[in-house]
């Protein structure tokens, strides 16, 4: 019995790390020279090199990316939060007038579809001059990541006692105190959470990144993976190492993080 | 009212404005601008911008390449969905029994959901690569996947549930986790079969998180834009254009904004009627206020 059971274990977790060859053949695909590529029967090159990361890192825009990637990513987890915060603790604990339309305002910015905000705001950032500007791509990712920061983090902060606050205000603090202090010491975990998930939504995002950019001044690395310049020839092992470049974050998150991924993921969707 | 509620009521606000403005300012005025914009011909680079009503929603209904989007975009949706659910089901179904190892398990579950879609197009487009592809040495064929009307739409779909399934499976299984294992005993000692089991024990309990596993879903799928956009275009021969890919090059490639903007309402409009029906039926469940 315990053998049948170790043997399902390994059975399940064989056919989820097939279900990520994709990912895999990609990786094998970044260390194989040239030559080999077309050599589809060996799991392994034979003569592994780390020449098309050498190109990417050394002549291609993708380190730039990153940069601009990272910062984008960054600063709409803080934007979204700093905004965020305040916020879905006033629709959890406070009585603010036209809750219920903000909430219902909340929820149905979640759905709206990106193609259909795009030519808007790509006129209004025009009009604010911002076009090929990091703070372009932070205010148009803010839209679609502050409403999930605040359903998520509104969810969380319903799950705390009551109580603990009530403490806090009898010992004299006002609101922003007890959020500072009480209360965000206690939905941290919610919060990094949430945040994760923001950051990730924000690295990952490509319709705004594509139209807003126009160089590599604030290009991103999903805009910069699918402008991925190929003169006379698709250069498979160079896109292959940018392919993977781009999904570092992603991966490490999914390796290191992944139980603050889970939380946050199941709270949205677990809560009605 | 007291002073305490007069304090909270300021405070409200003054905690709820900015992220309000914020919101109303991105999203809210966007929304309703373009519907503006889709009853104006509007092309920036020459200069035009007129009132035509609804004169692009008129030309909409007439057009081939149109109803072939909107074709391609509920076959994309439907089957792309169908197959998450199943295989999703599957794999937390196969995850609730596993002992040992379930960190390495999600971790490798996760991975392809976590990526860019873009990156998913690249890996993809290399693995349907007709003389160095994977799929084609496993299938011992030298099929031209992105190049063939017939196989591009199944392709791309293939690479949309491989990115989404763990997002089904990960709702799932996080459901079945609360299900006590006293419900399971209580079937066993009942008499019930492992099929019995599953079909009166299990599936009613994750009735509820399949249904908001399709509403999430269904509404990603019908926007989705950046995994055709980059795999295929669209092509070949309009296969796999939907209705944001086409908006897209109608903004942006030839640059007429206001057509483009009602091919962005349409894709508004179906998106808001399929979270409203779902809401409805949610409703019914007794699962949403």
């Amino acid at each position: 019995m315990r053998v049948r059971r170790r043997a399902a274990d390994v059975a399940v977790l064989l056919l989820l790390a097939a279900w990520a060859t994709p990912y895999f053949w990609q990786l094998r695909t970044s260390f194989t020279p040239d030559a080999e590529l077309l050599a589809t029967t060996r799991v392994l090159p034979a003569a592994p090199t780390a020449i098309h990361y050498q190109a990417v890192l050394e002549r291609s825009v993708m380190p730039q990316a990153l940069g601009n990637s990272l910062a984008v990513a960054s600063l709409t987890t803080l934007v979204a939060l700093a905004l965020g915060l305040p916020a879905a603790y006033g629709i959890a604990r406070l009585p603010v007038p036209g809750k219920g339309l903000l909430l219902l305002v909340v929820v149905a910015c979640t759905a709206f579809p990106q193609i259909a905000t795009v030519s808007p705001l790509y006129l209004l950032l025009r009009a604010l001059g911002l076009r090929d500007t990091w703070t372009a791509l932070v205010l148009a990712n803010t839209s679609f990541a502050l409403p999930l920061l605040i359903w998520l983090l509104a969810g969380f902060i319903r799950e705390i006692p009551i109580e603990v606050e009530e403490a806090a205000f009898l010992d004299g603090a006002g609101r922003l105190r007890v959020l500072g202090r009480v209360v965000l010491p206690l939905i941290a975990p919610g919060v990094a959470s949430a945040a994760l998930l923001t950051f990730l939504a924000a690295w990952n995002e490509f319709l705004f990144a594509y139209t807003f950019t126009a160089t590599e001044a604030s290009r991103t690395v999903p805009v910069a993976l699918a402008l991925f310049p190929g003169v006379f020839e698709v250069p498979w092992g160079d896109i292959a190492a940018a392919s993977i470049l781009a999904s570092l974050p992603p991966v490490l998150i999914v390796i290191g993080l992944h139980r603050w991924l889970v939380r946050g993921l199941v709270a949205g969707a677990l809560k009605e | 009212m007291t002073g305490r509620q007069r304090a909270d009521r300021r405070a409200g606000l003054a905690f709820v404005a900015p992220a309000a403005l914020a919101l109303a300012a991105l999203a809210l005025y966007p929304s309703l601008w373009v519907l503006w914009l889709s009853l104006q011909h509007r092309v920036p680079i020459f200069g035009i911008a007129r009132f035509t009503g609804l004169d692009h929603y008129a030309f909409l209904a007439a057009d081939p390449r149109f109803w072939n989007a909107v074709q391609v975009t509920l076959v994309f949706t439907g089957v792309s969905v169908a197959l998450e659910l199943a295989l999703g089901l599957a794999a937390a179904l196969a995850l609730q029994r596993q002992r040992a190892g379930r960190r390495l398990a999600l971790s490798l579950l996760l991975l392809a959901w976590a990526l860019p879609s873009v990156v998913t197009a690249r890996l993809f487009e290399w693995l349907y690569h007709p003389s160095a592809g994977l799929v084609n040495a496993l299938l011992g064929r030298s099929l031209n996947w992105l190049g063939d009307p017939t196989l591009a739409l199944p392709g791309l779909i293939l690479a949309d549930v491989w990115r989404t399934m763990p997002f089904v499976a990960l709702l799932c299984y996080a459901r079945l986790l609360t299900i006590p294992i006293e419900v399971y005993e209580a079937a066993r000692v009942d008499g019930a079969g492992r099929l019995a089991t599953f079909r009166s024990v299990t599936l009613p309990l994750l009735r509820s998180i399949l249904l908001v596993a399709l509403l999430f879903r269904t509404l990603d799928a019908l926007r989705a834009f950046d995994l055709m956009f980059v795999l295929t275009g669209g092509g070949p021969a309009g296969t796999t254009e939907t209705l944001t890919v086409y908006a897209y090059r109608s903004l942006f490639q030839t640059l007429q904004l206001g057509f483009g903007a009602a091919l962005g309402v349409v894709i508004f409009a179906l998106v808001m009627a399929v979270a409203a029906g779902y809401l409805r039926a949610l409703r019914r469940e007794g699962l949403a206020a």
